[in-house]
């Protein structure tokens, strides 16, 4: 994927994003209300193993809070780095 | 399956982004051998041991840690950690720690227990092992429940927990009253550092991180010992939906099991 879009970002632009491994999640939902900028919500997806999947909406910071509260170690966390972005 | 008509734009979360980024989280903690393991949607248990072993790695103490472990949900996790791991008798961790630290004093020796392991099965062991002022920590899985067993009531059960023996919820003149087990070894001269914390949130988890990490400088300083209680969620043995563990963590549990400090360079904090 490429970066999103600045647009629900502010000026800013995006901060960050996350990689979620869906097969390890047991939709426990424990992530969506920890996320400080509330960009988690649960989707109607399903994994294999038939657990409701958490998605990732515009405006993630990277702070990696979903990441500390998630007991299947299901995230990844990145930053996006605003120097290298403008000199691209 | 994403709605055409919702305004949000939904983010793809299968891949790393391509571009200028680092990453600043791995998903599974360090000195883990994978990810995979069989506790329940919603569990606690988890999220204890990523800062504990964020807590030994980050002291660069990996090949010097020696873990015990008692016997509980948690001993699942063991086939994940990549450190020098006992398997105690059910309660026995922290006499297994007393030993392996006598005779390799240059490790930093931990127990891992539930509140079953150490309050029910074997209370003696680590208020003995406090008393002595042996210098390990001890770390300390509270949910209130034997979830292993199939979710029944603990010495750490708060007054009107539902279990699955105190079904209407625990009852102070059939069932007795809480061991606020912290608070009990913060009063024994041989504990060098107590504190309890609580893994509801994201806050909560990093100072549980804070104070793990005060635990093993203080063993690593000799102090004695030291006691960290990490307040867990168990949404099964709550009968709770996982999403609703949280809070009843915070507002049942955490507020007769009150989370901070007890005890500090062998000094009590008074609340």
């Amino acid at each position: 994927m490429s970066a999103p879009s600045t647009e629900a970002n502010g000026k800013r632009g995006p901060r960050g994003t996350v990689v979620i491994d869906a097969e390890r999640c047991k939709g426990c939902e424990l992530c969506i209300p920890a996320c400080p900028p509330e960009v988690l919500r649960m989707s109607s997806n399903r994994n294999a193993s038939g657990y409701l999947l958490p998605e990732l909406l515009e405006g993630c910071t990277g702070c990696g809070a979903c990441l500390m509260v998630c007991p299947d170690f299901c995230f990844e966390v990145y930053r996006f780095d605003p120097k290298a972005a403008e000199g691209a | 399956m994403t709605d055409p008509n919702d305004p949000l734009r939904v983010i793809p979360t299968d891949a790393p982004p391509i571009g200028a980024c680092r990453k600043t989280g791995d998903s599974l903690p360090p000195l883990t051998l994978m990810g995979e393991h069989d506790l329940c949607p919603g569990c606690g248990e988890p999220l204890a041991l990523r800062q504990i072993l964020d807590a030994i790695d980050a002291m660069d103490m990996a090949q010097r840690a020696i873990g015990t472990i008692g016997i509980g949900c948690y001993t699942a996790l063991t086939s994940l950690m990549d450190i020098d791991l006992i398997q105690a008798l059910h309660g026995r961790a922290p006499s297994v720690a007393t030993g392996a630290k006598r005779m390799r004093p240059e490790t930093l020796v931990f127990t891992l227990q539930g509140d079953g392991d150490m309050v029910n099965e074997g209370l003696q062991e680590v208020i003995h092992t406090a008393a002595r002022g042996e210098n390990v920590t001890c770390i300390l899985l509270n949910n209130g429940v034997f979830g292993e067993t199939g979710g029944h009531m603990t010495a750490t059960t708060v007054l009107g927990q539902r279990t699955k023996n105190s079904i209407e919820g625990r009852d102070a003149g059939e069932h007795g009253f809480p061991i606020l087990i912290g608070d009990l070894l913060a009063r024994l001269e041989g504990t060098a550092y107590c504190a309890r914390a609580s893994v509801h949130d994201a806050k909560g988890v990093a100072r549980t991180r804070r104070f793990l990490d005060r635990a093993f400088e203080s063993q690593m300083k000799g102090q004695g010992f030291s006691f960290v209680e990490i307040l867990t969620m168990c949404p099964t043995g709550w009968f709770l939906p996982t999403a609703e563990g949280p809070d009843y963590l915070d507002q049942e549990l955490g507020a007769i099991h009150e989370v901070g400090e007890l005890k500090k360079d062998g000094v009590l904090i008074e609340s």
